[in-house]
């Protein structure tokens, strides 16, 4: 028995040196550009395959690690209930708590920017804001705006309106005494400073407080739905489905939301190159 | 020291906001009550009813305060209405969970900066964890560690683990990666050997990062503690108060957990900015 056991073993460790081996020969040879792409996802599938062999080969029961290949053919089966899921979580909750909660938190830090004494005092209460647990709040916002995704979409507004409010009255105040001078010496008003010089200065700060508040928004309005929820969505699937030992179709889950927060933040990454082009951190990628 | 002026004026506008979007909040009620009884409610008589009640939609702070005077200072602390005894069982899952969480974190960012293949691989997926909403992933968590026959304390450490390790790799990467090439060469010349370099340069450098990263991870790893205490039914800690909160309507109860995890978080937070004073000025690199 115990030699059945090494071997399996083996045989587990043997695919992760392969993948180590075939990612240090690419790693060496490769220049930046397509190693880059090509080396992370042997690193992926280097893991899913010792999952997938050791799950068959060490007999774990289904309830507890259902295999990869199983995830996909229930992912595959269940597409219809995951999608039903995916609008109410995501679209509807996640997403227009997102936009509201960023835009609120914009347009104060314009107005917060305009006047030193709400600087002074709204920025320490801000950062301490950031830093608490507001998750805790999803119980509190269940009840006020009943189990629908308006509750969700709270939440969301509620977690992510403090990292964007910090993040963005830090970067209106990331130009130095010398650009503003300039403006002035070309006699531009307040707005034309802020449109044509401090908000494309304060972009790169912008985009941090947005892919900040792209993961928050996601884990906001899943744990909403533990605290009540119509009979759709995400985290209502989650825990109903551990509770029905259905484990493979709760892994489905967890795929649906890795894909949309990874698309999510992608996409913000994406708008954030275009946006700032001229940024220093953005030079010398292919 | 020119902030605490306009702070406290913020803070008391917060306050005084409270006090009057509470009035609204539990107005219905209130005017409920007063139909059955068959009386005319004066605006005084509202007042008073609606930051006095049983059940408000919102308590005032008042109510938050007394509740948590009562359930800190007047209670045993082994009581199981004792609020310290619940924040101390989420205390004690933050805390494990933040020092795997900086440990993995360190041990990863190492890894990423002195070779190559691991910077290339593995620092793609650290960002990609990040995406997978861990709550989705708590309540299997323990279902699987029961069935090993692991609960308690080390589940909701391991969700803790997972949140705050984040911030500590990616702030440490940037930190050790922050000796300018002049220095490494000037290391190179003294003959120093990789670990001479680590020890006496790259790890010096990399403090300043190390605890600006530690204090956004305590934050995440107290996250990750209530959070863990949700879906598994646990019947303590501050996320048992919430969830138990919820669902016999008790709002109080709700808002005094809320406060008193508030009060955790700050409380480690400033802890950490502490220790980074001390540790930075015996260092030589006062803030």
């Amino acid at each position: 028995m115990a030699a059945a056991v090494d071997l399996r073993l083996v045989l587990v460790l043997a695919i992760w040196v392969g993948g180590w081996i075939v990612n240090g020969l690419i790693a060496q040879r490769s220049a930046w550009n397509w190693g880059g792409y090509v080396i992370p996802l042997i690193f992926g599938i280097t893991l899913l395959a010792m999952w997938e062999v050791g799950e068959r080969m060490f007999e774990i029961s289904d309830v507890l690690l259902p295999a990869p290949s199983e995830i996909a053919a229930r992912f595959w089966l269940s597409r219809d209930i995951l999608w039903v899921d995916f609008v109410q979580t995501v679209l509807k909750g996640a997403l227009s708590g997102f936009v509201l909660g960023c835009g609120s938190a914009f347009v104060l830090a314009v107005v917060i920017d305009r006047f030193p004494f709400l600087q002074l005092g709204l920025l320490p209460v801000g950062n301490f804001v950031a830093a608490l647990p507001i998750v805790g709040m999803a119980p509190i916002l269940v009840m006020w705006f009943g189990f629908d995704w308006q509750s969700k979409a709270a939440v969301v507004v509620v977690m992510v309106f403090f990292p964007m409010l910090v993040n963005t009255v830090q970067g209106l105040q990331s130009t130095d005494a010398m650009q503003r001078d300039l403006m002035r010496t070309y006699a531009s008003s307040y707005w034309q400073t802020l449109l044509k010089l401090r908000l494309p200065a304060a972009m790169p700060f912008i985009f941090n407080g947005l892919k900040i508040a792209s993961t928050l928004a996601l884990i906001g309005a899943i744990v909403a739905e533990f605290f009540g929820s119509p009979i759709r969505g995400m985290g209502f699937r989650i825990s109903t489905s551990v509770g029905q030992l259905a484990l493979d179709l709760v892994w489905a889950e967890i795929v649906v939301a890795a894909i949309a927060g990874s698309a999510f933040y992608g996409g913000i990454a994406l708008l954030e190159r275009v946006v700032t082009f001229w940024h220093p951190s953005q030079r010398g990628r292919t | 020291m020119r902030s605490v002026v306009p702070v406290l004026t913020v803070i008391s506008a917060i306050m005084a906001l409270w006090y009057i979007a509470a009035v609204p909040m539990n107005a219905p009620w209130a005017y409920d009550k007063a139909k059955r009884a068959g009386v005319e409610l004066s605006l005084n008589d509202l007042v008073a009813d609606t930051w006095s009640q049983e059940k408000p939609k919102l308590p005032a702070p008042h109510q938050v305060g007394i509740e948590i005077w009562e359930t800190t200072v007047q209670k045993n602390i082994t009581s199981k209405r004792s609020l310290i005894y619940h924040s101390w069982i989420t205390l004690s899952a933050t805390l494990l969970g933040f020092g795997l969480g900086t440990v993995l974190g360190i041990m990863l960012a190492v890894g990423i900066v002195y070779n190559r293949v691991m910077d290339m691989s593995v620092m793609p997926w650290v960002i990609a964890s990040q995406t997978i909403p861990i709550l989705a992933l708590a309540p299997m968590i323990i279902v699987v560690l029961n069935a090993i026959g692991i609960s308690g304390l080390l589940p909701k450490a391991i969700i803790s683990m997972y949140l705050s390790f984040f911030p500590v790799v990616v702030g440490m990467v940037k930190g050790l990666r922050s000796p300018e090439v002049m220095q490494l060469d000037q290391m190179h010349t003294w003959h120093a050997s990789p670990s001479q370099t680590f020890w006496k340069l790259r790890l010096p450098a990399s403090m300043p990062y190390l605890f600006t990263s530690l204090k956004v991870a305590m934050a995440a790893s107290l996250v990750g503690a209530i959070v863990g205490e949700l879906p598994t039914g646990a019947i303590a800690g501050l996320g048992a108060r919430l969830l138990a909160g919820s669902y016999y309507g008790q709002t109080i109860q709700i808002w005094s957990a809320l406060i008193m995890a508030a009060a955790l978080a700050a409380v480690m937070v400033a802890l950490i900015g502490l220790i980074q004073r001390i540790v930075l000025k015996r260092m030589g690199m006062a803030i």
